[in-house]
């Protein structure tokens, strides 16, 4: 049988990076539950109250988004909306061509990931740094992120180590804490020399304008010290309703995502410099990026838009821990990824259609997401368009069901297989003329076939009882 | 995932319609026995509808949602009638109450797979939630690790199993390592996904394995197929027993552990 290309990746994953993912997701998942059940009575609930407010938002953005424009300007900022990936990088582009800036600092945001931005602009002949040490890391070795909230997931200290000698940010060394020294050494003078600084927005608040960024290494926070100009790049269903929605949500996203009351840091902004303010940034720019999300929204999977990107889904993921992230072949990886990345691969589904089969449906992603998202009805949603479309990536490997449903729907053949099953207890492993059943006997050991032996028994059992009528 | 509500509850002559699924069709007859004979020491009057196949989970999980929804109107036509459908499995129970009504949701029939689906109950769910018993009679002396399957998640099945353990006289419950994790059966994604199912299924064994248990104990017999299945092929097998099996062998066997396996 042809294979899923998932599989291989993990068949290929080396057995050291396996089990440091291992490690890795599985502390935080466990961390992260026992934070939201000592301190919380009832956690469940209040992942479903938080799904309501965000499917709410995502069916609303028609009234949320001119409303919370209307918001932004008010307090200041300047708003652009890119209906596409290049839309949002050229954006941009034109704001730093128009201030001459050359330098970008870069906060940690998976919008710019999805966009490609930093990799635009260096083709441009502009500088844009990443800041969050993990994303650092990613960007010097030329790698892609692993993890939506640990880009690094996948490397350990002796590779980032030899990077660091690499790029002459100081001789070998795989200490932890030295190399974090030696990348904010390297950063803070990056800072001072920047011209714009790039955030994202964990939640943007559409009553008052806010954007709420969240950090555990202060990095946004340095991006628009000493920056003139911010940009903020944000997707178009980051908004929730009102100021009082980001308490839950913020409870809910630092404890899901790294397993912490509160991430270390958390910025409310709500517009550029004003009159009597000491610092920050005196322009501000709101980049709203569409990229195929109102698209999503058409479909029956809009829920998926609900996603605060914590990772939760990621970190207890059984495929996930097998596979890592890269065996998702793109931006989201893990059971977000497979519903979110085809998606929005834009007429390029049938690209990522296995994805969705990349799952043994187990509901744990739907039972530890911060916002209750469905995901293995969503996953089971594109399995059917998959087939619905022909995608070939999405039947690769996957015994065919048209002639089992024929069987199963006819009570007189399928008691006829189930007879004639029989011959598989005589037939070598090797040789069993179904495909699915040598994949599986390839690995486990296969029952003996009993097909009839209850439905006799019952019968026995039934004249038994005819005979001795009960007292 | 959470089963309907209102569910069809029992009337007082305990009628049942047995679902066997199609696994102990197959390959698992003395589970279905052992279900049979559970429901019938409860008072159970057991129709067993002789039309009935598979709850159509395999092609509905595989995308082929025109072929599924062929089975699942063979299996509404066979469990037509108005009393509880009891099913030996949490993954068959929650393809009807919940997987059919979703592949049928712009289908003229749902009302229908609809119906079925609140009529329909998984083993222990039905025997705690559905018929009320909260203790079970008579002893087994075993060490017992029980995984709970996931399609049970969001369920009253796994609660409702742990009560019934718990209660059998002789029987220790184990604790194991990460128990909320996924077997890695996952239906097709068993054979599709090769690595990644039996690396799943190997660390769910180094867990139970751990424990020590004299035998496996799940509510779904593909789980235990795959694991049992695993542990063989690798030289070392573990014994596994479907909850129903263990119900019943309280029952008899003077509460030991019976010489052979399912």
């Amino acid at each position: 049988m042809p294979n899923q290309p998932l599989d291989q990746f993990a068949a290929r994953l080396p057995a050291e990076q396996r089990a440091s993912v291992y490690q890795s997701t599985k502390g935080t998942h466990e961390k992260r539950t026992q934070l939201l059940f000592d301190q919380f009575a009832d956690p469940d609930r209040l992942r479903q109250i938080a799904g309501e407010i965000k499917q709410h938002v995502v069916e609303n953005l028609d009234t949320y988004l001119p409303a919370v424009e209307a918001k932004l300007r008010a307090n200041g900022a300047q708003v652009h909306w890119a209906a596409t990936g290049e839309e949002a990088c050229a954006a941009v582009l034109r704001i730093m061509q128009a201030r001459g800036a050359r330098r970008m600092v870069k906060a940690k945001t998976m919008v710019s990931e999805e966009i490609g931005l930093a990799h635009y602009l260096e083709e441009r002949g502009l500088e844009a740094l990443e800041t969050d040490l993990g994303e650092f890391i990613v960007q010097i070795d030329h790698d892609h992120p692993s993890h939506i909230v640990r880009p690094i997931i996948h490397k350990n200290r002796r590779e980032i180590a030899a990077s660091f000698e690499r790029e002459g940010l100081g001789a070998y060394n795989d200490d932890p804490e030295t190399i974090t020294r030696r990348a904010r050494q390297f950063l803070r003078h990056k800072y001072l020399q920047a011209d714009v600084g790039l955030t994202g927005a964990n939640f943007l608040s559409v009553e008052s304008g806010r954007i709420v960024l969240v950090t555990n290494e202060g990095n946004s926070r340095f991006c628009l010290a000493a920056t003139r100009c911010h940009i903020a790049l944000i997707g178009i269903e980051k908004l929730v309703p009102r100021d009082r929605d980001l308490g839950l949500l913020l409870n809910l996203l630092g404890r899901s995502g790294t397993a912490q009351p509160l991430t270390v840091y958390t910025e409310f902004i709500s517009g550029p410099r004003r009159p009597g303010q000491p610092d920050g940034p005196e322009e501000m720019h709101v980049v709203f990026v569409d990229n195929g999300r109102t698209d999503v929204l058409a479909t029956e999977c809009r829920d998926i838009l609900r996603c605060i990107r914590c990772g939760a889904c990621l970190n207890v993921c059984p495929v996930y821990r097998q596979a890592s992230g890269h065996a998702y072949r793109s931006v989201y990886p893990g059971p977000v990824g497979a519903v979110l990345s085809p998606l929005l691969a834009q007429g390029n589904f049938a690209a990522l259609a296995d994805l969705p089969k990349a799952s043994s449906l187990c509901g744990a992603c739907n039972e530890v997401c911060p916002v209750n998202i469905p995901i293995p009805d969503l996953l089971l949603r594109l399995r059917a368009k998959g087939k619905e479309e022909g995608a070939p990536l999405a039947s690769a490997g996957a015994p065919p069901m048209g002639a089992w449903a024929l069987l199963a729907s006819q009570p007189t053949a399928w008691k006829a297989a189930l007879a004639g099953g029989k011959l598989l207890n005589y037939i070598p492993a090797k040789l069993l003329p179904v495909p699915a059943l040598r994949a599986w006997e390839s690995r486990r050991s296969l029952p003996e076939w009993r097909g009839g032996e209850f439905r006799r028994w019952l019968r026995a059992r039934r004249r038994a009882a005819e005979r001795k009528p009960a007292p | 995932m959470t089963a309907p509500a209102p569910r069809l509850r029992p009337a007082a002559d305990r009628r049942v319609q047995l679902m066997a699924t199609c696994i102990c069709d197959a390959f698992y007859d003395d589970v279905a026995g052992a279900t049979v004979e559970v429901l019938e020491h409860l008072g159970c009057t057991v129709d067993f509808p002789e039309g009935q196949t598979c709850c159509g989970q395999p092609a509905f999980n595989g995308g082929d949602w025109a072929a599924s929804r062929r089975v699942v109107r063979h299996t509404v036509r066979t469990f037509a009638g108005d009393c509880p459908v009891v099913v030996p499995s949490g993954s068959c129970a929650a393809m009807l109450f919940h997987g059919a009504p979703l592949e049928f949701e712009r289908e003229p029939d749902l009302p229908a797979v609809a119906a079925l689906g609140r009529r329909t109950w998984e083993l222990a769910d039905f025997i705690v939630n559905g018929l009320g018993i909260r203790t079970w009679p008579g002893r087994y002396e075993a060490r017992v690790a029980f995984h709970r399957s996931c399609h049970s998640r969001g369920t009253a099945s796994g609660a409702a199993s742990d009560l019934l353990l718990a209660s059998i006289a002789g029987l220790q419950v184990l604790p194991f390592g990460e128990g909320e994790q996924c077997c890695g059966f996952g239906g097709t994604f068993s054979v599709t996904f090769p690595h990644v199912s039996t690396g799943m299924g190997t660390l769910k064994l180094d867990h139970i394995r751990a424990a020590r248990p004299d035998v496996v104990v799940s509510g779904d017999m593909s789980c235990l197929m795959h694991l049992g299945g695993l542990a063989e092929k690798g030289g070392q097998p573990v014994r596994t027993q479907h909850l129903a099996q263990v119900l019943r062998d309280a029952l008899r066997h003077g509460g030991l552990l019976p010489a052979a396996s399912a």
